[in-house]
């Protein structure tokens, strides 16, 4: 099960997901981030408190937009990551090419450096 | 001692696969780290027989099997999809992946850093594929 909540605190967009993301709900993800690039954000946080489980398909989604964040001189910042879902990031070696912090404030923070 | 699962070829079923592998590594006292890579192992294999083999076609299924032998576990799939051996792919390079902006290739990539052996064959109008994991 997953479910993906949207939410903004000053002038940075939140996605927090929760749950699950495999092969089939990914998608939900995509279409999250996708509307905030739509939206015109250039700061966003992507709260991961809740979420249990993701396979390549959801890591893939953040992936596959890291190079139109960086065109678009979009920042993108990872908290809450638990220690399993951690494990599988760095399997792929994915903490070097995303920001991944570990709190809510740590990633407010983070654009004011 | 082993345990089997058939499945229909719908991504809906990933989080039925998963389930099952996660409550048979349980009772197995896998640790939850390590089993959280196995299930992961074994959800990438599936959605790949499920979209790439099967065309997501409910109507073909997929016998899985997990056999936990004292040093080792083993998770078989078998299913009459397109064939596909793992271990002739070459999964893209992680710059290949971002500067092409796919979000395909790093699942295969997973199934290989996380098991330690990985085998294909086709018997009669089967393909199947093992996923083994050893323990030392």
């Amino acid at each position: 099960m997953t479910e993906i909540n949207t939410d903004r605190k000053e002038d940075i967009h939140f996605i927090s997901v929760n749950g699950e993301i495999d092969a089939g709900s990914s998608i939900f993800l995509d279409n999250a981030l996708k509307e905030a690039v739509e939206n015109n954000e250039k700061k966003i946080v992507v709260d991961l408190t809740n979420l249990n489980y993701i396979s390549s398909a959801g890591l893939g989604v953040f992936i596959s937009h890291l190079d139109e964040f960086e065109t678009n001189k979009i920042k993108l910042v990872l908290f809450g990551i638990n220690e399993s879902v951690k494990e599988v990031f760095s399997i792929l070696g994915l903490e070097k090419l995303l920001t991944i912090v570990n709190s809510e404030k740590e990633a407010i923070d983070s654009f004011n450096e | 001692m082993s345990s089997n699962l058939i499945i229909g070829c719908s991504k809906d079923e990933l989080v039925k696969i998963r389930q099952f592998t996660s409550d048979a590594l349980e009772d197995q006292k896998v640790p939850d780290l390590q089993a959280h890579k196995l299930v992961l192992a074994v959800d990438e294999v599936c959605a790949n027989l499920i979209i790439h083999a099967n065309n997501c076609n409910p109507e073909n299924q997929i016998e899985f099997d997990i056999q936990f032998n004292p040093k080792q576990i083993v998770f078989t799939f078998k299913d009459k999809g397109v064939g596909f051996d793992i271990n002739q792919y070459e999964s893209p390079s992680m710059e290949e992946i971002v500067s092409t902006r796919r979000q395909g290739g790093l699942g295969l990539m997973l199934v290989k850093r996380i098991m330690d052996k990985i085998e294909f064959s086709t018997e009669k109008n089967h393909n199947i594929c093992r996923l083994i994991k050893t323990y030392p």
